[in-house]
């Protein structure tokens, strides 16, 4: 393991738990992460390229980290997202920064 | 019958610049989009937002590649068929193939291009138990026919521009407009939310937030709406019409059916040569496609198309010779009848 990354844990759409190591030295965010495991297909996570403008990288954040607040454009997105919980947040919008390190999300139903 | 010597599945920018490249070949190309206007995914989902990263652009909107690249190819006069979904193709026995979309219109050609992108976009639908029972029975995702609403009350639901915009614009056709939004922040252009306060200030347009529809009552067609507001009980609203609008996700759709190998929601291609599919006329460019390497980015589209091109050529002129021509030193004929060409050089004496 390289000492940029942490470990995380994302949960698939089929419920399948994946302990994961992202690196935070590569300016990736959540939605990438999913993207370069490969834990959702493709085309249907990331559909917009990580703009907060299509909801497809919905996550819910399980684990009780200080994420980066949210933005008006993602709250903005959640707000016409579906099956949007109290712990919604846009994987595209939560930076892989040494903080996150145990970090436990549950990837959205696929809308 | 619509025939042309390249069908192009998608009007994105791959699509489009498809079109510059085969008209220099002089093939002429016909786009299908099921969106009602050119330019895919920037048009319809970032207009104004910049791209870096396409060549000898230092930054663009996609709005404006989309502009460009329909002045660039508008010589080579492109058919369009717009809002309407491409849904099977025939391969005929002369050997080229017949693309019907979803509404009957037919296009026959030699050649098809599938530019897709991530598939063509489908509107989002509210979960809603019972909602497809409703469709085009009061509940419509997207407005085709304003005068449908005349004297009509209509209920929509959203929070961005397609939801202002079209409460404003029907506040004078329908009877009522009720717009309903889960929050009391909408994520629109200024004016429209500007006009919105206006509209609801003056009782043409009800507005009810934070709230959303649980349930579309009705026996075979939408009589009532029932709306809950955040912490409150919910109650029922009568109305002839409820518009959904909750943007569109992309989705691979009746393609996937039509015997393309697909990968990763993309059609395979062979990229060793020209992007053809596994079907010998069928090519897919663009980020609709997959092979080792593939990234999707506007400019390999670019690339891709290109090739695709060079390939339809040999297939619609067989054995035909050809070589290839650049345009500063050849021009460009329009099948407008224009021409384009570098100014002659000027040789003049010097005493």
């Amino acid at each position: 393991m390289d000492s940029n990354d942490i470990k995380i844990t994302i949960i698939d759409r089929d419920g399948v738990k994946h302990n994961i190591e992202a690196p935070t030295d590569m300016a990736m965010n959540l939605m990438e992460i999913v993207r370069s495991y490969e834990l959702a297909p493709e085309g249907t996570i990331g559909v917009c390229g990580g703009m907060a403008m299509c909801a497809s990288c919905q996550c819910y954040v399980n684990s009780e980290h200080n994420l980066p607040e949210m933005q008006d454009d993602e709250e903005a997105m959640l707000s016409e997202a579906f099956y949007v919980k109290d712990n919604s947040r846009l994987g595209c919008q939560i930076h892989i920064s040494p903080e996150l390190e145990g970090l436990e999300v549950e990837l959205a139903p696929e809308s | 019958m619509i025939t042309t010597d390249i069908i192009i599945i998608g009007a994105g920018p791959t699509g489009l610049f498809a079109v510059f490249e085969a008209g220099l070949l002089k093939l002429k190309c016909h786009l299908i989009d099921a969106l009602p206007q050119p330019g895919g995914q920037c048009s319809e989902i970032y207009p104004k937002k910049p791209i870096y990263d396409i060549p000898a652009y230092p930054e663009i909107l996609a709005g404006d590649l989309t502009d460009k690249l329909l002045e660039q190819c508008k010589q080579f006069e492109p058919g369009f068929t717009l809002g309407e979904r491409a849904e099977t193709i025939d391969k005929q026995e002369d050997g080229t193939f017949i693309v019907t979309t979803n509404k009957g219109t037919k296009h026959q050609a030699p050649v098809v291009a599938i530019a897709s992108g991530l598939g063509s976009f489908e509107p989002r639908k509210p979960l809603l138990g019972n909602i497809t029972d409703f469709e085009d029975k009061g509940v419509e995702y997207i407005i085709k026919e304003p005068e449908l609403y005349r004297d009509k009350n209509v209920i929509i639901a959203g929070g961005g521009d397609s939801a202002l915009d079209w409460s404003i614009f029907l506040a004078d056709v329908a009877k009522s407009v009720t717009l309903v939004h889960r929050r009391n922040e909408f994520r629109g252009h200024l004016d429209s939310v500007e006009k919105v306060q206006e509209l609801k200030n003056s009782g043409k347009i009800s507005l009810i937030t934070p709230a959303e529809i649980t349930a579309i009552i009705g026996d075979d067609k939408v009589e009532a709406l029932e709306i809950t507001k955040k912490d409150e009980a919910p109650f029922t609203i009568e109305t002839d019409h409820f518009i959904p609008l909750f943007g569109l996700s992309p989705k691979l759709g009746p393609i996937a059916n039509w015997g393309l190998e697909i990968e990763k929601n993309a059609i395979k291609v062979n990229n060793a040569l020209d992007y053809q599919t596994n079907i010998p006329g069928i090519f897919a460019i663009g980020d609709g496609n997959i092979y080792p390497g593939k990234l999707k980015l506007i400019l390999c589209g670019f690339h891709e198309a290109t090739l695709m091109c060079q390939a339809a050529y040999k297939i619609i002129n067989p054995g035909k010779r050809y070589v290839l021509k650049y345009t500063t030193v050849a021009g460009i004929d329009g099948f407008d009848g224009t021409r384009k060409e570098a100014p002659k050089a000027v040789v003049k004496t010097i005493d």
